[in-house]
């Protein structure tokens, strides 16, 4: 029904519908499964993201090495504290986005959205939202719908995993989807989640996966924290009513040109940034 | 261009850290399980590529052991893998080693019972939990686990694909896969198919055949 943004917005327009709407009617006739039922099932992820973003902030989460563990409930307490730079809005989504990082790293249950390494930034992103402006479940529901359509696009016409194309096909598609998933939650137009995907795409073009002994843990959940807010604010920039002068689909072929360009050694395999510096090599031998 | 569904974006729901290394090994040793069965007292892994090198610090070998015995790769018990193991008596171990093969996420598993034959699969994690099963006892396969499957292994002979051909459209059931070949005299065939198969075909193919290994698997949908 739609293979890329440019489809996706036609079909918006001819039958008058939302994002979300025309995901779910692409779903159902490719799947065969009901409306209803595609809700249902998009509540059962709801439900484990609202829990996964919340575990971290009261207690502290270690992971499985031994290597990281606690970020979020740091951030929450300096949140609670009152005295932060970026306001509450922005270290309340961070604090979800670590929560949901380290839940993962803890062999916690997580909803990989669209990878278990980037899986903090979607729930971060729309639970905020939806606190900030008191929104109900329906919307979030519908953020998530946008959100996937979003990721499908991206998952068919470039990559989404880091050892394809780096940390910018993981964490930077995740914040495109959270992104674009926000924007539809406040009402924004197609054109305006498109907008805010791009964005978030644009802020992190080029970034590269580099694990710390190749696990999914140091820098990713820095990286998920960072992640949330390149939603946020892809978000608001697209709401503000700035324009994305390149189009959604050329965003994503040029994030997957420069995937492709990295070398091996920023693509997951833990041989160059982070993961080969002294500490990053003596982590390594201390925990492999 | 793959198609992708919206819950292969946002999913699989997932015990964490690795959709690879954990939901991917999770799965390898589930569907291991449901190829063998559940009659074993010993597991032997051995862990080849990216899966030897960083098994512990993802959980790999507690995702594998909790497949094994029959979890989900969402399953939140996966974790207590080698507890419950232990409670049942099944004895397990990870061996380090090159398996030779491309793909870095590679797993042997071996299944020991005393007074069987030992039992092994050799599967890979190829992303995003997904996974390929290549080798059953050293039959060359490609059995993905995502559809139901019929695996069959017999002496070779003409006729069978045309019987089984014939039993499944009978049962109303679509083939969407389907992989012969042969190891010594003896031919393995797997066939993917599109609807849910009944245990019951399995008995009318083995009527008048000689079997030596039959089973259908039917993964659990969500």
């Amino acid at each position: 029904m739609f293979n890329n943004g440019k489809e996706l917005l036609k079909l918006c327009k001819e039958q008058n519908k939302k994002i979300y709407e025309i995901v779910i009617l692409k779903e159902c006739s490719s799947s065969n499964i009901s409306g209803e039922e595609l809700k249902n099932e998009m509540k059962k992820i709801l439900n484990i993201m609202i829990s996964s973003s919340s575990s971290g902030l009261n207690k502290k989460i270690n992971s499985i090495s031994g290597l990281t563990g606690g970020y979020a409930k740091k951030v929450e307490e300096y949140k609670n504290a009152g005295k932060t730079i970026c306001g509450d809005t922005i270290i309340s989504a961070m604090a979800r986005a670590l929560s949901t990082s380290e839940v993962n790293a803890s062999m916690g249950q997580i909803v990989a959205a669209p990878t278990a390494g980037a899986s903090g930034i979607l729930p971060g992103a729309i639970i905020t939202v939806k606190e900030k402006f008191n929104l109900k479940e329906e919307d979030m529901i519908n953020g998530l719908f946008t959100a996937a359509g979003i990721g499908e696009i991206i998952a068919k016409n470039a990559t989404i995993s880091g050892a394809y194309g780096g940390c910018q096909a993981e964490c930077g598609t995740a914040s495109a989807m959270a992104g674009a998933g926000i924007v539809e939650m406040l009402g924004g137009t197609p054109q305006q989640c498109l907008n805010a995907a791009s964005f978030s795409l644009i802020n992190v073009m080029g970034l590269v996966c580099d694990p710390i002994a190749g696990l999914v843990e140091f820098p990713c959940i820095i990286r998920n924290a960072s992640g949330v807010i390149n939603a946020l604010l892809s978000a608001d920039l697209s709401l503000s009513g700035v324009d994305c002068i390149v189009p959604f689909d050329e965003v994503v072929d040029a994030m997957y040109k420069v995937g492709r360009e990295l070398p091996t050694s920023l693509k997951e395999t833990a041989l160059g940034g982070l993961a080969a510096t002294p500490t990053g090599e003596e982590l390594k031998r201390r925990l492999l | 261009m793959k198609e992708y569904g919206i819950f292969d974006i946002l999913g699989p729901i997932m015990i964490g850290p690795s959709s690879s290394h954990t939901a991917g090994a999770a799965k390898l040793g589930k569907t291991s399980e449901e190829i063998y069965g559940d009659d074993f007292d010993k597991v032997d892994f051995y862990l080849h590529g990216s899966f030897a090198k960083t098994y512990k610090g993802h959980g790999t070998d507690k995702a594998l052991v909790a497949g094994i015995l029959g979890m989900e790769p969402s399953s939140e018990k996966l974790k207590d893998s080698f507890i419950i193991a232990k409670e049942k008596g099944i004895e397990f171990n990870f061996y380090e080693t090159d398996l030779g093969y491309e793909h870095p996420n590679t797993v042997k598993i071996v299944f020991h019972k005393d007074n069987k034959r030992d039992f092994y699969i050799i599967g890979s994690s190829i992303g995003g939990g997904s996974i390929l099963i290549t080798d059953i006892n050293g039959n060359k396969v490609e059995l993905t686990g995502e559809s139901p499957t019929l695996i069959l292994e017999y002496p070779d002979k003409k006729g069978v694909i045309s019987k089984v051909g014939t039993i499944l459209a009978y049962n109303n059931i679509n083939i969407a896969n389907m992989k012969v070949s042969r190891f010594d005299k003896n031919a393995t065939m797997i066939v993917e198919t599109d609807n849910f198969m009944d245990k019951k075909i399995l008995d009318e193919i083995s009527a008048g055949e000689e079997i030596i290994y039959g089973n259908i698997i039917n993964p659990v949908r969500r």
